[in-house]
C-alpha cells in the first residue's frame, strides 16, 4: 500500500484524497466515461441528505411527536394533512428525494457487492423497476386523493374528517 | 496540528493503513464503523419507504383499509418498531450531515472523528427524547390489546 499518489494528499492532514487512482480495478465497475454522471450522482446524494433532514424531521414531528401522536392517524388525519397545498407538497418532495437517494445508495451498494456483470444488471433492473412503481404510486396518490367520500345514496362515509360537512350537502 | 516532532502523527488519522496503525479515514476503527451503521441504516430505511407508500396508498382503496393497516402501527411491538426506524433515520440522518461536512468543510478531515462522537452524542440525546414521548402518548391512548 505504498504507491500514493502524492498530489492528492492533503496538505495539512496528509489524508489521501479518495478515489485518487487507487482503486483496485477488481471495483471498478463501468467505463471512465460515466465519470460525469456518478459526479453529479455524489453531489445529489449530499444535497439531498440535507434537504431530507428538514422534510423528515418535519413529518415525524408532526405525526408523532405533536397532538395525539401515533393514536391520531386515521384515514381523517391524512385528509385533513393533504387538504393543504403545503403538506401536498411536502410528502410529494419528500417521496421523490428520499425514493431518488435510496435508490441511488441501493446502485451503490449494489456495484459494491454484486461482482458478477449479470448479477448486477438483474437486481439493478429489480431495484429500477421498484422505485418507479412507488414514485409513480406515492404521486398519484397524493393527487387524486378524496377525502369526502359518499356512499351511493350521497351521504357522507362515517370515517370522513369533519370539515366534509361543510363540502357535502 | 498533525505532526509534531519526528513526525509523528498525533492527529485523528493517518496517511498509510499500516499494520496495527490507527487506520485511515475509511478503513478500520470509526471510520469504517460509522460507514457500516450508515449503509445498514441506509439499507434498512428505504425498506421502510418501499411499505411506507404502499400502506399509504390504502388511502385510495377505501378508509376501511387504510384505519384497519394503519392500526397495526399502533401495537405496542410496532411502537418499539417506530422508536428504532426512528433510531435508525436519526443516525443516518446525524451521520449524513458529517458525511458532508469532511466532504466541503476545510477542517472536516481534521475533526471526522470528533464530529463522529457528537453524532454519537446528537442521536442519543435526541432518541431519549423522542422515546420518552413517543410511550408516554402511546400509554396516554393505549385501549389495551
Ligand atoms: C413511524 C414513523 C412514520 C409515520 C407514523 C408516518 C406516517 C405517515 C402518514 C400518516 C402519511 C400520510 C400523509 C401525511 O401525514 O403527510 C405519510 C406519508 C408519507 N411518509 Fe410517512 N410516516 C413515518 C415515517 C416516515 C419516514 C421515515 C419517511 C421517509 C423516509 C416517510 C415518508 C413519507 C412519504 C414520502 C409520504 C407520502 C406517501 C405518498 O406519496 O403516498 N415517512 N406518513
Ligand atoms: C435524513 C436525511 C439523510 C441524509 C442527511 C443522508 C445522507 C446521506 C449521505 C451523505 C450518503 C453518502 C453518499 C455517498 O457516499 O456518496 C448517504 C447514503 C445513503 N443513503 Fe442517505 N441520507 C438521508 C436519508 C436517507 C433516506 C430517507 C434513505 C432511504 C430511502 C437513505 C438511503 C441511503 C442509502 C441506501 C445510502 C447508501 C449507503 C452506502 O453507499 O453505504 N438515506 N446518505
Amino acid at each position: 500500500m505504498t504507491a500514493t499518489n502524492s498530489e492528492a494528499t492533503l496538505p495539512a492532514q496528509g489524508i489521501e484524497a479518495p478515489r485518487s487512482g487507487r482503486i483496485d480495478p477488481k471495483y471498478l465497475r463501468s467505463n471512465p466515461s460515466k465519470g460525469s454522471f456518478e459526479m453529479v450522482a455524489w453531489v445529489f446524494m449530499r444535497v439531498s441528505g440535507a434537504a431530507l433532514v428538514v422534510l423528515i424531521f418535519v413529518h415525524l414531528w408532526t405525526n408523532l411527536m405533536v397532538g395525539d401522536g401515533i393514536h391520531q392517524i386515521d384515514f381523517a388525519f391524512v385528509a385533513g394533512k393533504w387538504a393543504n397545498p403545503v403538506w401536498q407538497f411536502w410528502d410529494l418532495t419528500m417521496l421523490w428525494l428520499a425514493m431518488l437517494h435510496g435508490t441511488n445508495g441501493m446502485r451503490t451498494i449494489i456495484n459494491d457487492y454484486a461482482e458478477k456483470d449479470s448479477t448486477r444488471l438483474w437486481l439493478k433492473s429489480i431495484l429500477y423497476l421498484a422505485s418507479t412503481v412507488i414514485i409513480i404510486l406515492g404521486t398519484l396518490v397524493i393527487f387524486t386523493f378524496e377525502p369526502c367520500l359518499v356512499d351511493e345514496s350521497g351521504t357522507l362515509l362515517e370515517y370522513a374528517p369533519s370539515f366534509c360537512q361543510n363540502v357535502v350537502n | 496540528m498533525p505532526c509534531d516532532d519526528a513526525g509523528k502523527v498525533t492527529d485523528v488519522t493517518q496517511t498509510k493503513s499500516t499494520p496495527g496503525g490507527r487506520g485511515t479515514l475509511y478503513r478500520g476503527r470509526e471510520g469504517m464503523w460509522s460507514w457500516v451503521g450508515h449503509r445498514i441504516t441506509g439499507v434498512g430505511i428505504f425498506f421502510f419507504l418501499l411499505v411506507h407508500v404502499l400502506d399509504t396508498s390504502l388511502v385510495r382503496v377505501s378508509p376501511e383499509a387504510y384505519n384497519a393497516v394503519i392500526g397495526a402501527y399502533k401495537h405496542p411491538i410496532m411502537i418499539l418498531g417506530e422508536i428504532g426506524l426512528v433510531g435508525a433515520i436519526v443516525f443516518h440522518a446525524f451521520n449524513g450531515l458529517r458525511i458532508i461536512l469532511v466532504d466541503f468543510w476545510k477542517q472536516g478531515t481534521r475533526y471526522h472523528r470528533q464530529m463522529l462522537w457528537a453524532v454519537l452524542v446528537l442521536w442519543f440525546v435526541t432518541m431519549v427524547a423522542f422515546s420518552v414521548r413517543h410511550l408516554m402518548i402511546f400509554f396516554e391512548g393505549w385501549e389495551g390489546f
